[in-house]
């Protein structure tokens, strides 16, 4: 058997042990990386930075564990970013199961910037509704949350009485992992013109850019890669950095592989013709 | 500290077992698939009491009562009809009964979604598309959508100039697949980071 057959031939398994590799060798030897910031990461730093001291950022845990990975390392940059620039906190979420992610990261990032929870931010948790509730709360936060994650009122907190609707929260932090970016978009940009910006998966992320582009989001933290660039803005690197050489070797090796597998068609194609 | 290593080798094992489907099907994988399953539904009925039922339900309707505000405590009680209206979906004799919640959620839907969609989607997308040709970008933006949509027009045959510009919407479309695709594999190898990530850190600690 020829090289090249060979090579058609191989065990899907030992592609996906050279694929382990690939990933686990950079994040044990950590090599140097550079981590170029895109135009939309830029963007949405940008927008958070613009934020007068004081002013309320709301951050909407719409992603569950299972693109966690990607979308954690946005949470914890964007809350040291919030917390670094005195803002006031607010975690919300649309999906019930990302709520505990939003306390990890809180419980690692609060204590190391010294806030205080009620003080500087509070968890008000997940209610039912959806995009009704997304209209709703652009006529009164409290028809929807009257208390917070672990049920004390959110009046008792003094920041949040002067939190009604929109008009109060300075910038909307959509994480998401599905469509309920769009819906943030469609149903709070478009209605109370509410300046956004969008942490999501490296899935959602090109769908995303339309928004972008015609000026409904004022930024975009799109996957992995997007985590490290607003990691490397805010100076503080994390999982994200250390993961993007592994991401390049990954990468890497999928990119030799195609070229490996195309290569190695082509030619036993060109030999079967011959054989004719 | 205990309950929290337990914690990290469970979640560990768990780990290798779905990973060891890779290797082939196994007794490992089919138990961490199940667990994961269960798992999930439990989680998903405590939030749904947790989160929906009991702070919009049951609190509401006793602080509604302790404030004497009798309105507004029974008319909970029509969320609560449609609610269990919509449980007759599991029991076949009387499911059709669900059909009216469900009218109800969609009517709802409906009219919250037809007017993001014009005012949130479709008007800003026409604007941010009808911008003066000054630019590279503004002119990729209106030869990539003209094209697009005349490559989806098929009243008449894709010949001759049709042909063309249909052929150019294609390289378009292929590009945003190139574009979504390539992103897919990012996020797919960004879930194994995270995996690697925690063996690596949080049950073997490799990674300081």
């Amino acid at each position: 058997m020829r090289f090249w057959d060979r090579l058609s031939s191989v065990d899907s398994r030992i592609l996906y042990l050279l694929l382990a590799l690939a990933v686990a060798l950079p994040l044990v030897i950590k090599p140097k990386t550079n981590i170029r910031v895109s135009e939309p990461v830029r963007s949405a730093f940008e927008a958070v930075d613009r934020l007068a001291p004081g002013s309320v950022i709301m951050i909407s845990i719409d992603f569950d564990p299972s693109s966690a990975p990607e979308v954690q390392p946005m949470l914890i940059a964007v809350l040291r970013h919030a917390f670094r620039k005195d803002l006031k906190v607010i975690v919300t979420g649309q999906l019930a199961l990302g709520l505990p992610l939003a306390e990890i990261a809180l419980n690692q990032v609060a204590p190391e910037m010294n806030k205080v929870y009620g003080r500087d931010y509070v968890n008000i948790g997940y209610r039912p509704g959806g995009s009704a509730m997304m209209v709703g709360i652009g006529r009164e936060i409290r028809d929807y949350f009257r208390t917070d994650y672990k049920g004390v009122p959110i009046d008792s907190f003094e920041f949040m009485r002067k939190v009604h609707n929109y008009k109060d929260v300075g910038l909307l932090v959509s994480l998401a992992h599905g469509a309920v970016a769009d819906a943030w978009i469609q149903f709070v940009g478009g209605r109370y013109n509410q300046d956004i910006i969008v942490g999501c998966t490296g899935v959602n992320a090109p769908n995303l850019y339309q928004y972008l582009h015609a000026g409904q989001i004022k930024g975009i933290i799109g996957g992995l890669q997007g985590a490290s660039e607003y990691e490397a803005l805010i100076a503080r690197p994390g999982q994200a950095t250390l993961g993007m050489p592994a991401q390049s070797w990954g990468h890497g090796l999928i990119i030799l592989l195609l070229i490996i597998g195309n290569v190695g068609f082509l030619l036993s194609r060109k030999k079967k013709e011959k054989g004719k | 500290m205990l309950l929290n290593i337990i914690g990290t080798w469970v979640a560990a094992s768990l780990t290798l077992a779905i990973l060891s489907f890779l290797y082939k099907d196994n007794p490992f994988y089919k138990v961490a698939e199940h667990i994961y399953v269960g798992i999930s539904a439990g989680f998903a009925v405590l939030y749904a009491w947790a989160f929906d039922i009991y702070p919009m339900l049951v609190d509401a309707f006793r602080n509604n009562l302790a404030q004497k505000n009798y309105l507004e405590a029974w008319i909970l009680i029509v969320p609560t009809i449609l609610g269990i209206m919509m449980l007759c979906r599991s029991i076949p004799k009387i499911a059709w009964i669900s059909r009216w919640p469900i009218s109800f959620t969609v009517g709802i839907g409906s009219g919250l979604g037809l007017v993001a969609s014009v005012q949130g989607y479709l008007l800003p997308q026409i604007s941010a598309t009808l911008r003066p040709l000054i630019t590279i970008n503004n002119f990729v933006v209106y030869v990539g959508v003209i094209a697009t949509l005349f490559y989806f027009y098929f009243s008449k045959e894709h010949k001759g100039a049709l042909g063309v510009v249909s052929r150019v919407g294609i390289i378009f479309i292929m590009v945003a697949f190139g574009a979504s695709f390539g992103y897919t594999v990012m996020a797919r190898i960004s879930l194994l980071i995270g995996r690697f990530y925690f063996l690596l850190h949080d049950w073997l600690p490799i990674i300081r």
